[in-house]
């Protein structure tokens, strides 16, 4: 990777500037994917991914887009960067997370390029704090190639009826069993636990269904150690789109407005328990 | 030697409390000493504690109703007793909307301060809460130890930003680091910094101000003609600055720090009615 490419005299040494009145709009989005330390940053002229992995087997990522920052400018046709996920947001509310109205904490981001450090710039109240936080080398993400051709089944949910249903969620149970079906019980979350197998199922016509697009009877098992962090996410959205592709693979997308009433996207994806599928085929 | 003392009003009461909550998160055992006039909380730097020492004044007058004190000896009328802050604020917690609480120094089997809460009853009979909470006497030769600490010869004094910002800012610097520098000029700016191979972290405040202290003595005569830009700066145990911000719930009258470079910080900390110094040593 170039050190920097420039364009010459534009005065700018920064590949990356973006500037935000509100910096909760971005650390709140960030909270939703922070379930490991490590995170990858790639901006493009369009906004910013922050994508956290864990296992190789689950990925999310929060879509910040350009519009939402006051200014966003890429110099390149990409940047990307890995940064510690857990500073980051320490250094995002440095002047506290919990939200005063009327006050929010400005911001301005500067990245130089591959191998400087990320600067943050806060302002609050008059009160200027400057972090410098050191990059890593980013790591190849997977590819979850998940593509909405393929897309078997999708059904858009109110968040509110799932959060109960995810926040309750039987811990002692290995997997989450997730059935769409075009017939009943068109879907259904189940559970394996110490206490007994418990089934949740959702009526296609109910209120909180917004859509239902089945095709084809699926039954996928997810490590539930692997869902559970999406509760966070899930936590901030309004709607949820549930998918799975035609190897069962399963999307969460997660429509979360900031305080501001800008929507934005976090995305988990996960691939399907492997083992158990195989054994009951 | 006797002691007793009794608070009738609740808006004293929580006071008081309040004023225990936070001894109680700065030391794990203080001396608490007794006067006629005041009541001091005082813990004195030893290595122990992390070369860390407070001295905090209250006047008997703003909180108790009654206080009878009676010392070891007509020319020395003063108590000192040793106690575990933590004990006293446990008992003051039953308190919270009590009829009135006594505090008594007794010695049953060992020496104790006797703290009896009355609390509101619908019957005619009340309803007493005693909490016994071991002290031990200091002896009087023992007592040169627990003087008032000078105002050190510092480099630098300026008044503290809202408490409120730089307790967040402190917290989330704690997450990130073990020591902090703090550092400060004459022209009323103050830098909270803290670097580590990860990440470094600025907080730049401004117009802070710097209170005028009288040189009587020439005692603060290094600040005297310093450079009003040069900064002054000791780099110290965040966790210690952190369990000072995280105990004051009320913003204070007046708060202010004293820097002595690479040597000391000494934070003031005034209320109406209280008043708090706190000592911590720079790291080397």
């Amino acid at each position: 990777m170039p050190l920097s490419t420039q364009p010459l005299g534009s005065g700018e040494p920064y590949v990356l500037t973006a500037s935000l009145d509100n910096a909760r709009n971005l650390s709140s989005l960030l909270r939703a994917v922070q379930f490991q330390d490590h995170a990858t940053c790639f901006a493009t002229a369009n906004g910013l991914r922050v994508t956290v992995e864990d296992a190789k087997c689950i990925q999310a990522n929060a879509f910040i887009q350009a519009d939402i920052f006051q200014e966003f400018s890429v110099q390149e046709e990409s940047v990307t960067f890995r940064i510690n996920l857990a500073v980051l947001l320490d250094c995002l509310t440095i002047f506290g997370a919990s939200s005063t109205p009327g006050t929010p904490t400005a911001l301005k981001m500067c990245y130089r390029g591959y191998g400087y450090p990320l600067m943050l710039f806060l302002e609050e109240g008059g009160v200027v704090t400057v972090c410098r936080i050191n990059t890593q080398e980013p790591e190849d993400l997977l590819d979850f190639d998940f593509c909405s051709t393929n897309v078997v089944n999708k059904i858009i949910l109110q968040s509110e009826g799932l959060r109960e249903a995810f926040a309750e969620l039987d811990m002692t149970s290995e997997v989450l069993q997730i059935t769409m079906s075009p017939d009943k019980p068109y879907f259904r979350l189940s559970t394996f636990g110490n206490a007994g197998s418990a089934h949740l199922d959702y009526p296609k016509d109910s209120d909180l269904v917004e859509a239902f697009h089945c095709n084809q009877t699926q039954t996928n098992r997810y490590k539930i150690s692997l869902i559970k962090p999406s509760t966070k996410a899930l936590a901030l959205s309004c709607k949820v789109s549930i998918r799975t592709d035609n190897r069962g693979f399963l999307s969460l997308q997660y429509m979360i407005r900031n305080e501001d009433g800008q929507i934005c996207f976090v995305e988990y994806y996960c691939c399907p328990d492997e083992d158990i599928a195989e054994a009951e085929l | 030697m006797r002691f007793r003392a009794k608070i009738v009003d609740l808006a004293c009461l929580n006071n008081f409390s309040r004023v225990v909550n936070t001894i109680a998160r700065l030391a794990k055992t203080c001396t608490l000493r007794l006067t006629a006039g005041k009541l001091y909380f005082i813990l004195c730097d030893k290595v122990a504690n992390g070369g860390v020492s407070m001295w905090c004044e209250l006047c008997q007058g703003n909180f108790f109703d009654e206080f009878q004190m009676e010392g070891v000896a007509a020319d020395h009328n003063e108590i000192y007793l040793e106690l575990t802050p933590e004990n006293l604020s446990r008992a003051l917690k039953t308190a919270q909307s009590a009829k009135a609480v006594k505090i008594k120094l007794t010695n049953k089997h060992c020496p104790c301060l006797k703290v009896s809460v009355e609390l509101p009853s619908l019957s005619s009979s009340s309803r007493i809460v005693t909490h016994d909470i071991p002290v031990k006497v200091i002896p009087r030769r023992l007592w040169n130890d627990f003087r008032e600490p000078r105002v050190p010869d510092f480099d630098v004094s300026i008044y503290l930003p809202a408490l409120k910002t730089m307790k967040s800012v402190v917290e989330r610097m704690k997450n990130l680091s073990h020591s902090i520098v703090i550092e400060a000029n004459l022209n009323g700016e103050m830098n909270l910094k803290i670097e580590t191979d990860l990440v470094s972290v600025t907080t730049h405040f401004k117009n802070l101000g710097n209170p005028p202290w009288a040189s009587e003595d020439g005692c603060q005569s290094s600040a005297q003609d310093r450079d009003l830009e040069s900064m002054a700066e000791a780099r110290i145990d965040i966790k210690k600055l952190q369990q000072l911000l995280a105990g004051q719930q009320v913003n204070p009258t007046k708060a202010l720090c004293n820097i002595v470079s690479k040597r000391i910080v000494h934070f003031i900390l005034l209320h109406e009615d209280v008043s708090l110094q706190y000592f911590i040593p720079a790291l080397a």
